[in-house]
């Protein structure tokens, strides 16, 4: 543990020290991840063609981009990143899914850069990217607005930010604590605790304070029949924010 | 264990001489470059999707294949998937379009009048020469980037584990895929490979098809006359010829086609009747068995059944391709789904909607069609007589002959975006 992960919960990181396997297993214990992709996917890609510009339907939206995907974990999403066009680099702070993350991209002959450092050390470093990342990590942080202001330093003047969290509502507590972790068990007890979700007003505050426009929020929820995440208006449980960085 | 990281070729010895073997990736592989895995191709690569094509035939064939007299009738659904995949333009070369449709019993005085007008200003579909379907197909792949055509290329062996599936090619080389689409037709040797068991039945009867000239225009008509010895259809093609498909059982076929040229055409005139003028042959005659044959599932771990691989039906209804094109439309809409989001388009979760799709549809028309020739492969008199009321009653009832009629031309059930009017497909 770096002294300069200023933001990031030791317990916090203990939770995604799964067992390598476990990772890539779309009915392991981060299956609630995998689920997601499809919707948390259409919304960056939406929110990137924005942004970025229309492609034509043959076209790859995150061509010539530079991507950064923070809490990256196994790759779940860092790799659909890079199948989209992007220049992706991965950063987590638990070595057993940076590990899992290389060997998987090597074999599916995807070039993406995992890298065991916190997101505070690349801002420090001046590093910027068109396309930063951050998808279920915040409620997992323990000073939310200083990250948020990382996240803002790491987005290219021009570039795009994606977020997404849990909202902190009753009914987050109710779906997403009482549900998933203790009745459905789809997640490990522990996994959240309410009090650090972050509402997507406060969300929108900090970015605008960091120079963003927000273009886009929408919800995201569990659709039964489809046995999938959808994009959905309600934003009470889980939502995504994609906001845009001013120009200097 | 899947050959990521090339082959090594170890000597006995001192000395360890790696070889690597050039591993081609991409995210479908299809093996079968007929006319289904070609226009899935396309309808992949339309879209983006890394595709490869194997089949032992070069694309490029010589033109004495061109005597195939064989001709497929395109429904209107299937128009619109071709169309929107840019393929039916080069088609048109060749396609008649069907402008009523006859169906009837042999000296019985009801039959089945299906016109275009009845259901729209679209015509019913087009009769198209095979050869041609299959020159526009590998034109509108050569055009699109993310198509490769490996043709000709054999294949040595395929090999699936939980990450993707692997084919070794004749020459050496390896394609690594997400998924692995089996296009290679009734005898699918895939499917056998994939432990997947068929059903079949065969119905003991031959098909007869070849192409006849005649003296007076057919006027966009096509026919299905339901003899007592088997159903006889003439499709009107480009100019003043007509495609027949006939179908006897199996010991009378083989009479038939022993007939020396102008024994067969008065045959043939014989049923035809005058209506078209004088016939002659146009083609060769060939004939293929007739067999029922469906697979018990269409996917396994990484790999897909579409077309004939999936089902062979009895090629009466005119329905073979036609099925076989939701098959490749429905694969390619999900395929497509995944790959625009960077998704696995092989994943457990994309096969499962695949299956769950085209199982109702498929097994739907494999009933209706083999329910329609048992029911005209049988001349007894009450049976007779119940047909003929209910062709009767099928005429006079429009809303009852618009559905036979939308189901005919495929632009019924759960129809993949490409196969909607193009105005509906704005709105999904």
């Amino acid at each position: 543990m770096s002294s300069t992960s200023g933001s990031v919960d030791p317990q916090e990181l203990a939770k995604f020290d799964v067992h390598a396997n476990e990772w890539w297993d779309p009915r392991g214990p981060l299956a609630p991840l995998h689920a997601m992709n499809p919707a948390r996917l259409a919304f960056i890609r939406e929110a990137a063609e924005g942004t970025f510009g229309r492609v034509p339907p043959e076209g790859l939206p995150l061509a010539g981009q530079t991507v950064l995907d923070v809490g990256c974990g196994g790759g779940l999403l860092a790799e659909p990143l890079a199948r989209l066009g992007g220049t992706v680099t991965g950063i987590d702070l638990v070595a057993g899914a940076l590990h899992t993350a290389r060997r998987h991209a090597a074999e599916e002959g995807l070039e993406i850069a995992y890298r065991l450092e916190p997101a505070e050390a690349l801002a420090a470093a001046g590093e910027r990217f068109d396309l930063v990342v951050a998808s279920e990590v915040i409620e997992h942080v323990e000073e939310p607005t200083g990250f948020v202001a990382t996240l803002g330093a790491l987005t290219a003047p021009g570039g795009l930010l994606v977020i997404t969290t849990l909202n902190r509502t009753p009914r987050a507590f109710v779906e997403a604590i009482v549900g998933a972790e203790y009745l459905l068990g789809w997640l490990p007890r522990g996994t959240h605790r309410w009090q650090r979700f972050v509402k997507p007003a406060e969300l929108a505050a900090w970015l605008r304070r960091s120079g963003f426009a927000v273009d886009r929020l929408s919800g995201m929820g569990w659709n039964p029949a489809r046995n999938d995440f959808e994009l959905r208006r309600d934003v009470s449980v889980n939502y995504l924010l994609a906001a845009r960085r001013l120009g200097d | 264990m899947p050959a990521t990281f090339g082959g090594l070729a170890r000597e006995h010895g001192a000395r360890h001489i790696p070889v690597m073997t050039e591993i081609l990736r991409c995210e479908v592989a299809i093996v079968g470059g007929g006319m289904t895995g070609l226009a899935l191709a396309a309808a992949l690569g339309v879209d983006g999707v890394d595709t490869v094509v194997v089949d032992r035939m070069p694309a490029d064939l010589p033109p004495s294949s061109n005597a195939d007299p064989r001709v497929t009738a395109v429904a209107l659904g299937s128009v619109r998937f071709l169309e929107s995949i840019g393929a039916f333009a080069a088609m048109r070369a060749t396609a008649a379009p069907i402008l009523d449709i006859r169906v009837a019993e042999a000296h019985s005085p009801f039959a089945v009048h299906y016109d275009h007008r009845d259901v729209g200003d679209e015509p019913l579909g087009y009769i198209v020469e095979n050869a041609n379907i299959r020159d526009s197909l590998i034109a509108r792949c050569r055009e699109l980037p993310a198509v490769r055509l490996l043709m000709p290329q054999a294949y040595v062996d395929v090999a699936r584990d939980p990450r993707g599936a692997t084919v070794s090619l004749a020459d050496g080389r390896q394609l690594r895929a997400k998924l692995l689409v089996a296009a290679d037709g009734k005898f699918s040797r895939l499917r056998e490979r994939f432990g997947i068991r068929t059903r079949s039945w065969a119905y003991g009867q031959t098909g007869i098809v070849a192409t006849l000239g005649h003296e007076l225009p057919h006027d966009g008509l096509a026919y299905e006359t339901f003899f007592p010895d088997g159903p006889f259809a003439v499709l009107p093609m480009r100019g003043d010829r007509s495609s027949i498909v006939w179908a006897l059982e199996d010991e009378l076929a083989g009479a038939v086609l022993a007939l020396p040229a102008e024994a067969f055409e008065a045959e043939v005139q014989d049923r035809i009747g005058d209506r078209l003028g004088r016939l002659s042959l146009a083609s060769p005659v060939k004939s293929f068995p007739m067999v029922l044959k469906w697979a018990e599932r269409f996917t396994v771990e990484r790999a897909a059944l579409v077309g004939d691989a999936a089902r062979g039906i009895h090629p009466i209804a005119g329905q073979g391709w036609n099925l076989a094109l939701r098959d490749a439309a429905a694969l390619a809409e999900i395929v497509a789904g995944a790959h625009r989001l960077g998704l696995d388009v092989g994943s457990a979760k994309a096969l499962a909607r695949y299956e769950r799709w085209r199982r109702f549809d498929a097994l739907a028309l494999v009933a209706i069609t083999d329910g329609i020739n048992r029911l005209f492969a049988n001349d007894v008199t009450a049976l007779r007589l119940a047909r003929n009321l209910g062709f009767a009653l099928v005429d006079q009832v429009p809303p009852l002959k618009q559905l036979f009629m939308r189901h005919a031309m495929g632009v019924m059930g759960d129809l993949p975006r490409r196969m909607r009017p193009a105005e509906a497909r704005m709105r999904a």
